[in-house]
């Protein structure tokens, strides 16, 4: 089981990297072109989803076994958990972060009626 | 147990403390919540006063969290550190040191300025997350662990600009200032997972004993540069600092420009300490030189023609930072100088970090006063205040020092700082200090300008019934108008014991990294 999964990882390659790489300018794209308050937010959400993924990938080391002690059979080496780490620490903050998103958008739209990011200017100059 | 050895770890926790005890403490009536929350500000003012007083002593402060022993860097066998560990050294300490002051300015003005609104629980909760997230990010040692306080301070300064959840302007300001600081705190952590692949680690003391110069390591400089340099609020990715420096509450936006203050550590940080090999070569010299004078000269422009108090003390802030910017780029371009130009180096560092002091100390006293004559006279518009010294002759008298003090004139303590940030940054080039001091003429011109149509005139029908601000407000503000003067008084003192050190601390990387990785690597 965990020799084909090697397999699988080792004839990718670098394509989940790309894959990185196109998730964050998707992201950055919809951020800077979208008017819609919620769609904005949910390009926010892409770009954490996109980091989140980026760490793991770099949780991954060639010949190495899973960091739990009694589970890692008999490979000799452990990679290091840090990467495992991260992310639990990013999606956290990812999820209060877009709550907290969502909720300043359901009272923008309750000030201003709308949700066009070109309607909502009022601070100006 | 040795009480003061663990001062790093209470520095955050003190502050943590308070903000989950809030919802609990709050419920016991108006009294007893005001006095915990100044009692909680000021035991934490009274431990980064007892870590600067170690720090500048000469000593590194390095506090590993959840090892077997706290002093214990490496743990046995390992060649680089594992935990999460606390490095202060003297420039750490600077930075906690004005975080802690304007906390406390910031918590006993609020007392009475907050009194009107309900939502204190929250309130407060924020205030002391805000103030424990910025103290971290000054504290750590550890890159993931600084993206992490530096959310949490985020996150806590959305809710507190977004306070006053009646208006809409403050809900636009919190969201325009969440979107552009979480694409910011996202990209940061590509930058630190990126550094993470190629070094296998996450301490900086670490980092910086591994740093190469090689072209990945200048693509993540040159991200994490532009991202921290946003945070900051450099010239052109500012917009978001006038819009929530204006609508945040006073007490608040006297931390936030601290808060502000600790992303700058973090940039200055990252050059100095983790890359200076790369940050020393010339390039990022430049870039800091041209973003500040860039900041300097554009922030007070857009301030000139600001009618709204707060939002012209926003743009004000932008012009601050290009000081700041401006004497640490200088640094780095001449520290590895010919002749001179070394001694000349270090001297726009002890301005830089002089100014970093006096900035947050006068910018918070700045937003404090611009808070009373709100809490006042119930607006924010310079056209519409006038004649108020006679009405508030304290508010009147503390804002003239903050406002001397913001425009350089010679007695205080803006003038000491900006003069050596003059007459070192002449080494570089001349047309920089000649950018600076147009900036500081631009900013005494705009400072006269409120000082003459808020404080100055003929009274003013409807102000008629307008008296000093409550004691607790002056108190604040009191507090800050001390230090800004002890800094006028005694800039002396002040730069032998305190500046120079956190400008050698800076220079001396390999002092940085011998902290915690002893004599391994």
């Amino acid at each position: 089981m965990t020799d084909s999964i090697v397999k699988t990882l080792d004839s990718v390659g670098n394509a989940p990297y790309f894959v990185v790489a196109l998730l964050v300018l998707m992201a950055l794209t919809a951020i800077l072109t979208q008017k819609n308050l919620i769609k904005i937010c949910i390009a926010v959400a892409i770009l954490g989803s996109s980091v989140n993924l980026f760490l793991v990938l770099l949780g991954y080391r060639d010949g190495g076994s899973i960091p739990i002690y009694y589970l890692k059979g008999a490979e000799k080496g452990m990679v290091l958990p840090t990467p495992q780490c991260l992310t639990l620490t990013a999606i956290v903050i990812a999820l209060a972060t877009t709550a907290l998103m969502l909720s300043l958008i359901i009272l923008i739209h309750k000030h201003y009626g709308t949700l066009n990011i070109d309607e909502i200017r009022r601070l100006r100059g | 147990m040795k009480l003061h050895e663990h001062l790093p770890a209470f520095l955050v926790m003190v502050p943590l403390l308070g903000a989950f005890l809030t919802p609990l403490v709050a419920s016991f009536g108006r009294v007893v919540r005001n006095v915990f929350f100044v009692f909680f500000s000021l035991l934490t003012l009274v431990i980064a006063v007892s870590i600067g007083m170690s720090v500048f002593g000469g000593q590194i402060l390095v506090y590993v969290m959840g090892g077997e022993n706290f002093a214990l860097t490496l743990p046995s066998g390992m060649t680089y550190p594992v935990r999460i560990l606390f490095e202060i050294d003297a420039f750490g300490a600077l930075l906690i040191l004005c975080i802690a002051l304007a906390a406390f300015a910031g918590s006993v003005f609020s007392i009475n300025y907050m009194d009107r609104f309900s939502g204190w629980k929250r309130f407060l909760s924020l205030y002391f997350l805000m103030t424990a997230g910025a103290l971290g990010m000054c504290a750590t040692g550890d890159l993931f662990n600084f993206f992490v306080f530096v959310e949490v301070s985020s996150i806590a300064s959305f809710g507190l600009i977004a306070f006053w959840r009646d208006k809409p302007e403050t809900i636009e300001a919190s969201y325009k200032y969440m979107l552009v600081s979480q694409v910011a705190a996202l990209l940061l952590l590509i930058a630190i997972g990126t550094l993470y692949g190629r070094y296998n680690a996450l301490n900086m003391s670490a980092l910086a004993a591994m740093a190469r110069t090689g072209t990945l390591d200048r693509v993540v400089l040159a991200l994490i540069i532009s991202i921290l340099a946003f945070k900051c609020g450099a010239f052109p990715m500012h917009a978001w600092m006038p819009d929530a420096y204006a609508e945040t509450p006073s007490g608040v936006t006297c931390l936030l420009v601290t808060v502000s203050q600790a992303s700058f550590y973090g940039l200055i940080r990252v050059c100095y300490s983790i890359f200076p090999g790369v940050a020393r070569e010339g390039t990022v010299g430049w870039i800091l030189i041209v973003l500040g004078c860039m900041s300097m000269f554009f922030g007070v422009m857009m301030a000139v023609v600001q009618h709204e108090i707060k939002r012209l003390m926003g743009y004000h802030s932008i012009s601050q930072v290009g000081y700041m910017l401006l004497a640490m780029g200088v640094g780095l371009l001449a520290l590895d100088g010919r002749g001179n130009a070394a001694a000349y180096g270090l001297t726009a560092m002890k301005g830089g970090l002089f100014h970093v002091m006096n900035y947050s100390i006068y910018k918070a006293l700045l937003f404090l006063c611009a808070g009373s004559l709100y809490y006042a006279t119930g607006t924010r518009d310079l056209d519409k205040m006038g004649g108020l010294a006679r009405n508030m002759p304290w508010t009147t008298g503390m804002f003239v020092v903050a406002a001397a003090a913001i425009s350089g004139l010679p007695p205080f303590n803006g003038f000491v700082s900006k003069l050596l940030i003059y007459e070192s940054s002449f080494v570089v080039h001349p047309l920089l200090p000649a950018i600076a001091m147009i900036t500081s003429v631009l900013t005494l011109a705009s400072f006269v300008k409120v000082f003459q149509s808020a404080f100055l005139g003929p009274a003013k029908t409807k102000f008629i019934a307008v008296r000093e601000v409550p004691a607790g407000m002056l108190t604040g503000m009191m507090v800050l108008t001390v230090v800004t003067l002890l800094l006028s008084l005694f800039p002396g003192w002040f730069m032998n014991n305190v500046f120079t050190k956190a400008a050698e601390a800076l220079v001396d990387h390999e002092g940085y990294i011998r902290a915690v990785m002893g004599g391994g690597m």
